[in-house]
């Protein structure tokens, strides 16, 4: 009965967050990249004193526009209450034709960010990004493509690939997985003809030998990578699927800039660093007027490819 | 150094004193989090393992282990105990485990929960040790076409074992099969049967139906046949431990559960919950006591617990050897690993043989410890039963509303439990089973993606899911399930087909 009591003790201490100096809502489920953003940057401004105590909860679901729609309208001029998102919601706003948008919060900060990779089976005959897109060009129902939820950035990867090649995006054969996981095995197992991901996922198994990498969706060739740019293959792509941190609504100039100064500090800290290391994210870290501009720039290009997939009328 | 030594080496280091306290914290932990309906391992481990950064990476890794393991088993006490299973895949669990408890044998019931669990859990981790490599080349071969028809199997064999009537239970399968269809639809990112409700956007949670269906409608059922004869809940009924017959009917199921449950689990796509389900149907075919199956029959504990421990080291198959995640909680683990800076994979076992023999150490002695807290405390938690009948459900229903709400914080959630918790009692007031309706909610979406999926890449051709010798065989199986007992029962030979399976052993 006693621990019945204590589980009860854990139960509330969940449900009714006790004081925090930051609250960090993590709009998806325990595990996920934006899970591990929200809990390594709990650590790091934990560790560095930048806040005494911080406090993640997870609100999932939809592509992250529950948690979203949730923080938007409780948060308004709360300066305690912080974020996490990224590319992916970008799209899952305008595929879920939410309500609520990443114009409705106070953006702070770009923080990391990572590549996609366009890999084969390595017992694949294609042997680079030129006999793939002249498969695709052949019969683009015949390349079947495996990547992460519909209208992610895996699939908006594989849109943009097609459009640069000169082939009808509606066309493109897009084999959904729930994440970069289950796409992984569906390749390494030969049930498809190319995958898509970001870089990471796919990083073991090309090392190991298992999969060819064809290319890399970043403007310039990334160190330790052997592999050119969708660029260098004649498709003119630069793609990056990136996480954020946003500040609730109608926050004032003084509160926003406290914000981003805090982000700041764990950004430039050597523990930020080290995990970033640690977990093989890339330091993207972009802030201020650059950030609302390039925010700007990337709602506009999802939103034109995903009409063009045809995920967005 | 080969496989064994390091093996020896890493149970040498688990098993020094200051580990054994760590290992205890962490089973202690991930029980007391486990316990709580609706918070399934992969929150617990995902709420304690910043508990564990503290710690040196021997001893980190022990008490995640303990985590991990004392979260899985947390979860099959209160299916047993309260019929509110704290994930999808003590459901199973709860169907004979309540059953077994409100008749005064909740004690052996939750011994076999935790000896099977430990049976199950020490194979298991023992062929995840030797076996891994082999085994993932053998997953891989499962594509869509082949999970497809996996899927069909456990339908059929689900659909049939669940029930009296095959009428009510297919109704309470499709039920559950049309409820799965809300949410985007993965495919192709559409929503369907959202009706603009945000919250509706990702389906229906497993977990919160599960609870309402089994908690909410049961506590609404006792409430409203208050005033009435009813059956009554013996606390203890005998012995707390298991007899000798117990015994005798618990080791079998043990040993099939592992076996069914260690390969799905292991699958990139398997997951725990098919593997439970295909447990209760086999046990169910073949036990010698059939008809106490929806009563009480301690197999239909034994079998599908030690098949979810088994499908629990089965993942870290394609985690260790992949670094696949495939389920939440393996994606939490593999955040865990990535704080030493191990990166799961296919070179894993070559360039970081300490720690993965030393994880893999850890998970045998958390899976002791497990069983030397929980054996003593069975005692103690049947106690519980003993709570004035009042007080109980209320607490039953507190706990399922404190769950679901520390799980997703969101009204409409709790809604919905309380909606579904309706919809239990009306069907458990007409008789219709609900298992099913659960099950088809899990595996109706898995189902349906893979078909699609299997369809999409070769390019609308049905004879696909054909083609594959494996999907081939496994949907004979499926079809001789089906139409074998409909021929025999229509030419008067249902006693030869019940004969059978009593033969069967």
């Amino acid at each position: 009965m006693k621990r019945f009591v204590l589980a009860g003790l854990f139960a509330s201490a969940m449900a009714v967050p006790a004081f925090a100096d930051y609250t960090i809502i993590a709009p998806a489920n325990p595990g996920g990249g934006w899970d591990q953003t929200a809990r390594t940057m709990q650590t790091v401004m934990q560790e560095d004193g930048i806040s005494g105590s911080v406090q993640v909860q997870n609100v999932p679901g939809a592509g992250g526009t529950i948690g979203l729609a949730q923080f938007a309208s409780q948060n308004k001029g709360n300066a305690d209450a912080l974020i996490v998102g990224g590319y992916v919601m970008v799209g899952a706003i305008l595929t879920n034709n939410s309500p609520v948008s990443l114009a409705d919060v106070t953006p702070i900060a770009r923080l990391t960010g990572e590549y996609e990779a366009i890999v084969v089976p390595a017992a694949s005959e294609i042997q680079d990004m030129q006999g793939l897109v002249a498969a695709l060009k052949e019969n683009p129902g015949a390349v079947s493509w495996a990547g992460g939820s519909a209208g992610g950035t895996d699939h908006i990867a594989v849109g943009m690939i097609a459009k640069a090649a000169g082939v009808d995006p509606t066309t493109i054969n897009y084999i959904a997985y729930s994440g970069g996981g289950e796409a992984l095995a569906a390749i390494l197992g030969n049930q498809v003809t190319a995958g898509v991901s970001s870089l990471g996922e796919f990083q073991p198994q090309i090392e190991a030998g298992t999969l060819r990498l064809l290319a890399v969706s970043s403007p310039e060739r990334l160190e330790g990578v052997d592999a050119p740019t969708l660029k260098e293959a004649g498709l003119d792509i630069d793609l990056q699927n990136w996480r954020m941190v946003a500040a609730g609504p109608d926050l004032s100039d003084e509160q926003k800039a406290k914000i981003q100064a805090d982000i700041e500090t764990m950004v430039k800290s050597e523990n930020w660093q080290k995990q970033l290391a640690d977990k093989g994210w890339m330091d993207t870290y972009l802030s201020g007027a650059e950030f609302d501009a390039q925010l700007a720039e990337d709602t506009a290009a999802t939103e034109a490819i995903l009409k063009e997939i045809g995920l967005v009328k | 150094m080969g496989a064994f030594d390091f093996l020896l080496q890493g149970l040498a280091t688990a098993s020094e004193p200051m580990m054994l306290l760590y290992a205890l914290i962490g089973v202690t932990l991930g029980t007391a989090v486990g316990v709580l309906p609706g918070i399934g391992p992969a929150l617990t481990v995902a709420l304690l393992l910043p508990v564990t950064y503290r710690l040196d990476p021997a001893g980190s890794l022990i008490m995640f282990a303990g985590i991990y393991y004392g979260g899985m088993y947390g979860g099959s006490t209160t299916s047993i105990l309260l019929n509110t299973p704290g994930e999808s895949a003590s459901i199973i669990t709860a169907l004979e485990g309540n059953k077994m408890a409100r008749k005064g044998r909740g004690g052996p019931a939750l011994a076999t929960a935790a000896i099977g669990s430990f049976v199950a859990g020490l194979i298991a981790t023992l062929m995840l040790a030797f076996l891994a490599p082999w085994i993932v080349k053998v997953a891989l071969v499962f594509g869509p076409r082949e999970y497809f028809a996996l899927m069909v199997l456990a339908f059929v064999t689900v659909s049939a074992a669940f029930g009296d009537s095959a009428l009510r239970g297919l109704t309470s399968l499709f039920i559950g099969l049309a409820l799965a269809c809300i949410g985007i639809d993965q495919l192709s990112g559409q929503a369907r049967l959202a009706f603009g409700v945000p919250e509706l956007l990702d389906g229906i949670e497993v977990t919160t139906m599960a609870v309402a269906m089994f908690a909410v409608g049961e506590v609404l059922y006792v409430a409203g046949k208050s005033g009435q004869e009813d059956d009554k809940v013996e606390a203890v009924k005998g012995s707390v431990w298991m007899n000798r017959q117990d015994w005798a009917r618990s080791w079998k199921p043990w040993l099939r559960g592992t076996a069914i449950g260690f390969p799905i689990g292991a699958m990139p796509a398997g997951g725990a919950e098919i593997g439970t389900f295909l447990s209760y149907a086999t046990e169910k075919k073949l036990s010698k006591h059939p008809e106490e199956f929806g009563e009480g029959a301690i197999e239909g504990v034994a079998g599908p617990e030690a098949a979810n421990n088994a499908s629990a080291a089965g993942t870290l198959v394609p985690l260790l050897t992949l670094g696949l995640p495939t389920t939440a909680t393996a994606a939490i683990m593999l955040a865990g690993f990535q704080q030493f800076g191990l990166q799961p994979g296919p070179l894993l076992f070559a360039t970081n043989p300490t720690l993965v023999w030393g994880l893999i150490a850890s998970l045998l002695i958390a899976n002791a410890m497990l069983l030397v807290l929980n054996l003593p405390l069975i005692g103690l938690w049947v106690k519980l039963l003993t709570i004035p009948r009042p007080w109980l459900y209320a607490g039953i229903l507190l706990f399922a509303t404190l769950g679901t709400i520390g799980a997703n914080p969101s009204t409409f959630e709790l809604g919905m439990l309380l909606a579904f918790g309706v919809v239990g009692y009306v069907m458990r007031l007409y008789g219709y089973p609900i298992a099913p309706l659960v099950v088809g909610l899990i595996l109706g979406p898995m189902a349906e993606q893979q078909l699609r999926r299997a369809l999409s890449i070769s390019q609308g051709d049905w004879f696909t899911l054909v083609q594959s010798p494996v999907a081939a065989v496994l949907l004979l199986i499926a079809l001789l399930a089906l139409v074998v007992p409909l021929i025999m029962r229509a030419r008067g030979k249902g006693q030869v087909l019940s004969q059978l399976a009593a033969d069967e052993d």
